[in-house]
């Protein structure tokens, strides 16, 4: 189907694109930005005057908890919530029940997504056997079967021999790697940042250390391997300058960070609130500020959700009992887009830390809306205010501590492959989705 | 301990944290749980402290009880093995007339898979008045506090490291029975800083109290992070932070600290940070020598000081129950004439 979307500020964070026209998609794919070449005959015309037309939101980490966690959330209830936060492809680590370690699950999730409302499901494959971190996993199966990259997500590594081998394995097959830097034994039981708060709080706590330690060994293995690897999950100032440092001097490491450590610090755990229970933990202001400003530098090239949604009983005792997580997915455009709203960084800026900055880590094709691109899109309210409330919202996890805070724009539409697959309800058209 | 899980229809997840003030106090400043010391006024810790005053003038008298919580009943829920708190929370609430439940929750109730708010539904049902509650994980207390029916007091005996609040206040009750005012005094509080409850709630009550100087005396090993913003000057040699002190608490070491290498040895440790009659010389000659117990003679403390005249150990233990009496009257808005 043809379709043209007309009057909308396109943004194009790709090339810079920022003009007001219109937007051609031919069957699943984006034919013209900007003008209708002559003699386009949509079959469908769209009026976005007043919208912002952007790509759609890629997100480097989202939990979906299939399979094995259902009494969660599931591939169809979270790529709905994806939807509505302008997602458009999301990528699930590999931590599932079982994990991902196979071409059968890898199978199951995709078979789940194509059952589900049509936001793009990507895997990462696990690193090592069931991610016990010894033995190494069938990388080149995974990798055939549709695995993006491999991860042994926030499980340990025996030791760094373990590390080394699956670096030059992955290699052989130009495997992005995906490491979240944080020491097993450093990180220990703790559940919340190690300062101030957890000595008020009687918390174990968590170091800095655990974080830039681990680190530093990930960086001298890169160095040794030349693996490309890439450090999910930033939450110190420390380690967001170590990643400056070794992309000055040309090492093939990436890094993104989760939205909420750009906002909340250890402050925000206030009197125990479970919602703020997240590992790699909130962490102080000089933290958060560091996070920041590399996210502005383009050092820290992504921002992702790390959505990880909890059924209520998870969420309830006392602070460290309860499970880590922020249900995140229809926070993470909002809060991408505050950082504009902070004079953090332009619209563009922004709005590439979301697309073309994660399409590059995992070598994505979309993100952007260039002729040939997938017509993955966003059609953005920017004049909308937005309160987060329960009552709207559609992932199966209610552990947010964003909830009552009011956001400026709202995601209208969202469309993957040239079709809708989220419309915002509209009073006396609550179920149109055009 | 119970067998049937409830599944409660109103539980919902706790809203954003309020500040412990707001969970604790009432709108006019009553205690309606007591829960941490933190934030807690000066007029509020001296009315405590009076109050207690009063109940041990009876608690030395021949009859002991009073009737201000007869027909109340009080769960001890320890869901960590204690005697002594234990004991003095039970004596307290019977000599307030009080009926008293104890019960004691190890791990198998866990391993049923009974959630801790289910335990507290099950026990709720059964129309009492207050929990005084002990676990291991901090926050416990503010997370039952949170999720109690309106009406039910909890009373905080120990969570995690995070504090012990009846234990500070019978300190502090101690330390004014023989010192009187705080402002001139230096206490030094000598040990496992990071694993202590106690010491928390200790330091800020004595803060609150407003106390010449709070020290805390420790190897680095056992001092929390950024400890000095409790308001506490920190000391790594104990000679020095025994220095013209005139009181001197000091904290129970565990075993568990030599295996998780916090420490070489209790040999090493006693060496270092044990309070033995040459230390004590150090202090000012009329210092008062206090633990919160158990102690763990020639590794934390030499017998000779434990028992000898500074000691104030046991009226530690005698004040316990006064203090507790105070608190309980006091949440359940029966206070003391």
């Amino acid at each position: 189907m043809s379709v043209l979307i007309e009057n909308a500020r396109i943004l194009d964070p790709v090339d810079g694109f920022d003009a007001v026209g219109s937007l051609c998609v031919q069957g699943s794919e984006i034919l013209a930005r900007g003008q209708a070449p002559d003699g386009f005959e949509p079959r469908r015309r769209i009026d976005a005057s007043g919208l912002w037309l952007i790509p759609g939101l890629i997100d480097l980490a989202a939990r979906l908890r299939e399979p094995g966690q259902e009494h969660k959330a599931t591939v169809a209830s979270e790529t709905l919530a994806a939807a509505r936060g302008g997602i458009t492809s999301l990528v699930v680590p590999p931590d599932t029940e079982p994990p991902i370690d196979s071409p059968a699950e890898v199978e199951l999730i995709n078979r789940r997504a194509r059952q589900a409302c049509g936001v793009r499901v990507y895997v990462l494959g696990a690193l090592t056997h069931q991610l016990e971190g010894q033995q190494l996993a069938e990388m080149a199966a995974l990798m055939q079967a549709g695995a993006r990259g491999v991860s042994n997500a926030s499980k340990p590594l025996a030791s760094l021999l373990v590390l080394r081998r699956a670096l030059e394995y992955a290699t052989t097959f130009g495997l992005t790697i995906v490491l979240s830097a944080q020491d097993p034994a450093l990180t220990g039981s703790g559940c919340m940042h190690e300062g101030a708060v957890s000595t008020r709080l009687g918390l174990a706590s968590i170091p800095e250390a655990a974080e830039t330690a681990a680190l530093g060994a990930i960086l001298a293995l890169v160095e040794q391997t030349g693996a490309r690897v890439h450090v999910a999950r930033l939450s110190t100032r420390r380690g967001a300058e170590m990643i400056t440092k070794a992309r000055a001097e040309g090492l093939p490491v990436s890094a993104d960070v989760a939205a909420h450590q750009l906002f909340l610090t250890e402050v925000d755990v206030a009197e125990y609130d479970p919602n703020c229970h997240v590992i790699p933990p909130l962490r102080g202001q000089r933290d958060r500020d560091g996070l920041r400003a590399a996210v502005a530098r383009g050092d820290i090239s992504a921002i992702c959700s790390d959505h990880q949604p909890h059924e209520p009983d998870s969420k309830l005792g006392p602070f460290a009992g309860t499970e880590p997580g922020i249900s995140a997915l229809e926070t993470l455009l909002p809060l991408t887009l505050r950082l504009v709203e902070d004079g953090l960084m332009s619209l563009h800026e922004a709005l590439a830390r979301v697309t073309t900055g994660p399409a590059e880590i995992l070598d994505f094709a979309q993100g952007r809306l260039t002729p040939g691109a997938r017509a993955d899109f966003v059609l953005w309210d920017p004049t909308a205010m937005q309160e987060v409330r329960r009552e709207d919202w559609l992932s199966a996890g209610h552990n947010t501590p964003f909830f009552n805070w009011t956001f400026s724009g709202q995601v209208r539409e969202t469309w993957v492959a040239g079709r809708p697959v989220w419309t915002l309800p509209t009073e006396g058209n609550p179920e149109d989705t055009a | 301990m119970t067998e049937t899980l409830i599944a409660h229809p109103g539980a919902r997840l706790p809203e954003p944290g309020p500040l412990p003030n707001r969970l604790q106090l009432t709108d006019d400043g009553q205690l309606r749980h007591m829960l941490t010391i933190e934030g807690l006024n000066r007029e509020l810790l001296t009315e405590i402290l009076d109050t207690a005053e009063s109940f041990a003038n009876m608690n030395e008298k021949a009859v002991k009880k009073v009737p201000l919580l007869r027909g109340k009943t009080i769960v001890n829920l320890f869901f960590e093995a204690s005697t002594r708190t234990r004991t003095t929370f039970e004596l307290a609430a019977k000599r307030l007339s009080a009926d008293v439940l104890n019960v004691n929750i190890n791990t198998s109730s866990a391993v049923k898979g009974e959630s801790l708010l289910d335990t507290l539904r099950n026990i709720e049902a059964m129309n009492v008045d207050m929990f005084v509650v002990r676990h291991e994980e901090s926050g416990t207390a503010h997370f039952i506090a949170r999720h109690v029916a309106p009406g039910i007091s909890v009373l905080n005996a120990g969570d995690g490291r995070h504090a012990h609040p009846t234990q500070a206040l019978l300190d502090m009750f101690t330390i004014r029975r023989h010192k009187g005012d705080f402002t001139k005094l230096k206490v030094a509080i000598v040990g496992d800083i990071l694993h202590s409850r106690v010491a928390r709630s200790q330091i800020h009550a004595l803060n609150i109290l407003q106390t010449g100087e709070v020290r805390v005396v420790a190897p680095c090993s056992l001092l929390p992070a950024d400890v000095d913003q409790l308001g506490v000057h920190v000391y790594n040699d104990l000679d020095a932070g025994l220095q013209d002190v005139d009181v001197i608490i000091m904290l129970r070491l565990q075993r568990e600290r030599m295996e998780h290498a916090h420490l070489p040895s209790e040999h090493e440790y006693y060496q270092l940070f044990g309070l033995t009659s040459r230390r004590l010389q150090l202090a000012h000659p009329t210092c008062l020598v206090m633990h919160p117990g158990p102690a763990n003679r020639g590794v934390e403390i030499e017998s000779a000081v434990a028992d000898g005249p500074h000691s104030v150990i046991l009226e530690q233990v005698t004040y316990g129950i006064s203090v507790r009496m105070a608190v309980m009257s006091m949440v359940m808005g029966a206070h003391q004439a």
